[in-house]
């Protein structure tokens, strides 16, 4: 009995897993094959919460015949794993981080891709009144009054943008007033939500996220809300396992007037709104930096 | 109240409509969890057989680190793991980073020591004379094992049943080692999370439903063979 069980199982377990695994390729039966088909594209969570990624990934495999997996994490986490040759290209949003690994060496070919923005929301009652203020005054106002103001912490490319927007108001945040929920951004809404408190994130997500929520967008349109998305390519010469051909064809791809059509369209027809900004060929300094 | 009736609503509907993409994703999770379990039998339930007949120095010490397993926290599991399946990790060659044997080498990992530390205790609880007399009655040690496990049956099916549900339930090993990739890596409890993430909670509620569904089914099938092999007798 027990025999034939641990057997059965054995087999169960084979047959479901071949069958399981047997899906995918079936997929790309017209498909160029690459040399190396699989991918590691490492992002932030805000491409696959919105939706973004869902859009652009099947077209881009069905043309190229690359299997892209992607790994959804934070900025940093994003960035610390093209530090150490971990994934071949990268689609991140911290600047600063950004040029800080590319004057290391780690990746090559940062190109900008396209931008939103980011909004400050928090509950419509509206404790702190800020209102139509600028990005500046609406967090030395959530200070001034202790309001409760929600913070990623978890080294994204959102909480870092939120780190130095603190520090350009020269405001040190501090408990109790100032929490950290150590999770992604719709999580993050969501607690901001529920304590009825402030906190920044990129419209994208908050669109999306929109029907769940009671907050609203409170200040907004402020040029140092600016939310700039690079792709970027892990130096093949410092990693030798890196797919740096995959990499290439992601980031032409993203750039090529199909990828920027998509990501325009983006979100028209469910949000009547388009998510993100197509920007290929633009560079930093258009945008003032 | 109102959005739980919604999500099995969903659920059911997305069952009946064979939803390509979710059917894929919980075969992925049977698939996966099925085989770690399966493999988490061939290793465990022999470790726990000899941990109970043998006598050894350090049996103490050996047991208390099984039980330890038993609380094995999967995040942990999942990191370490990583360590050693990055591309410039020790095993990094084999590429199976972000790939279902990633998934199943993490949650086989986690399952072996609840399946031997229940078997242990399964076949300690028979009375520890059974062996001594089927020895002497003539029976090899191979006999005396065998006919031991049939004896113990329901227990080590208690710890088929656990192994299997801690390795199905499982999330952070699964997200750490697997990535939740679409159409690859992506099984029931890390598409609940994303969907969260994403503020589909209607979504995560029908696939959280999908999810109890399968382990359910998997666990009527062999609660049935536990006690199939009892009336048999």
């Amino acid at each position: 009995m027990m025999r034939r069980f641990i057997i059965g199982c054995l087999i169960m377990g084979m047959a479901l897993f071949s069958f399981g695994c047997g899906n995918a390729p079936v997929q790309q039966v017209s498909s160029p094959t690459p040399l190396n088909k699989d991918m590691i594209l490492a992002t932030t969570t805000s491409t696959q919460d919105s939706g973004l990624l869902d859009t652009l990934l099947p077209v881009f495999e069905k043309k190229t015949g690359y299997k892209v997996k992607t790994i959804a994490v934070g900025t940093g986490q994003a960035l610390a794993m093209g530090e150490k040759g971990e994934a071949d290209v990268l689609l991140v949003h911290a600047p600063d981080a950004e040029k800080k690994v590319l004057s290391s060496g780690a990746v090559i070919n940062r190109i900008l891709v396209m931008h939103n923005d980011f909004v400050i929301v928090g509950p419509a009652s509206d404790a702190a009144q800020i209102k139509g203020k600028t990005t500046l005054e609406a967090m030395a106002a959530i200070e001034k009054k202790g309001a409760v103001f929600v913070s990623r912490g978890d080294d994204s490319g959102t909480h870092k943008m939120e780190k130095s927007l603190w520090k350009l108001a020269s405001i040190k945040p501090v408990s109790p007033w100032y929490q950290e929920s150590g999770a992604g951004m719709g999580q993050t809404l969501k607690i901001a939500d529920e304590k009825q408190g402030y906190t920044i994130t990129d419209r994208a997500t908050y669109l999306a996220q929109e029907k769940n929520l009671s907050l609203q967008i409170l200040v907004e349109g402020d040029a140092k809300l600016l939310n700039i998305y690079h792709v970027m390519a892990v130096n093949p010469e410092k990693f030798s396992k890196v797919n740096q051909e995959g990499a290439k064809a992601f980031s032409d791809f993203l750039l090529s007037a199909e990828g920027q059509a998509l990501i325009a369209a983006y979100g028209k027809d469910k949000f009547g709104q388009s998510l993100f900004f197509a920007d290929g060929g633009k560079t930093e300094k258009e945008f003032g930096f | 109240m109102e959005m739980i009736i919604q999500g099995m609503i969903q659920a059911f509907q997305l069952l009946i409509s064979g939803d390509g993409e979710i059917s894929q994703v919980a075969m992925l999770t049977l698939a996966v969890s099925g085989t770690a379990t399966a493999i988490s039998v061939v290793f465990g339930i022999p470790l726990g057989l000899w941990l109970a007949l043998q006598e050894f120095r350090g049996k103490q010490a050996c047991s208390s680190l099984v039980n330890f397993g038993m609380g094995l926290p999967p995040v942990v599991v999942g990191l370490v793991v990583s360590l050693f399946l990055w591309r410039y990790g020790p095993l990094g060659d084999l590429g199976l980073m972000y790939t279902p044997v990633a998934m199943i080498i993490a949650q086989a990992i986690i399952a072996v020591p609840i399946v031997a530390g229940l078997s242990f205790a399964a076949i300690l609880s028979i009375n520890p004379k059974l062996r001594w007399q089927l020895i002497s009655l003539g029976a090899t040690t191979w006999q005396a094992s065998w006919l031991l496990i049939r004896e113990a049956r329901l227990g080590l099916m208690a710890a088929v049943i656990a192994g299997f549900g801690r390795v199905t339930s499982e999330v952070g090993a699964s997200m750490m080692v697997g990535g939740n990739i679409k159409g690859q890596t992506r099984v029931l409890t890390t598409a609940t999370v994303m969907e969260v993430g994403k503020g589909n909670y209607d979504m995560a509620l029908a696939i959280s439903f999908i999810l109890l569904i399968a382990s359910f089914s998997i666990v009527v099938l062999l609660t049935y063979l536990q006690h199939g092999g009892k009336r048999g007798r």
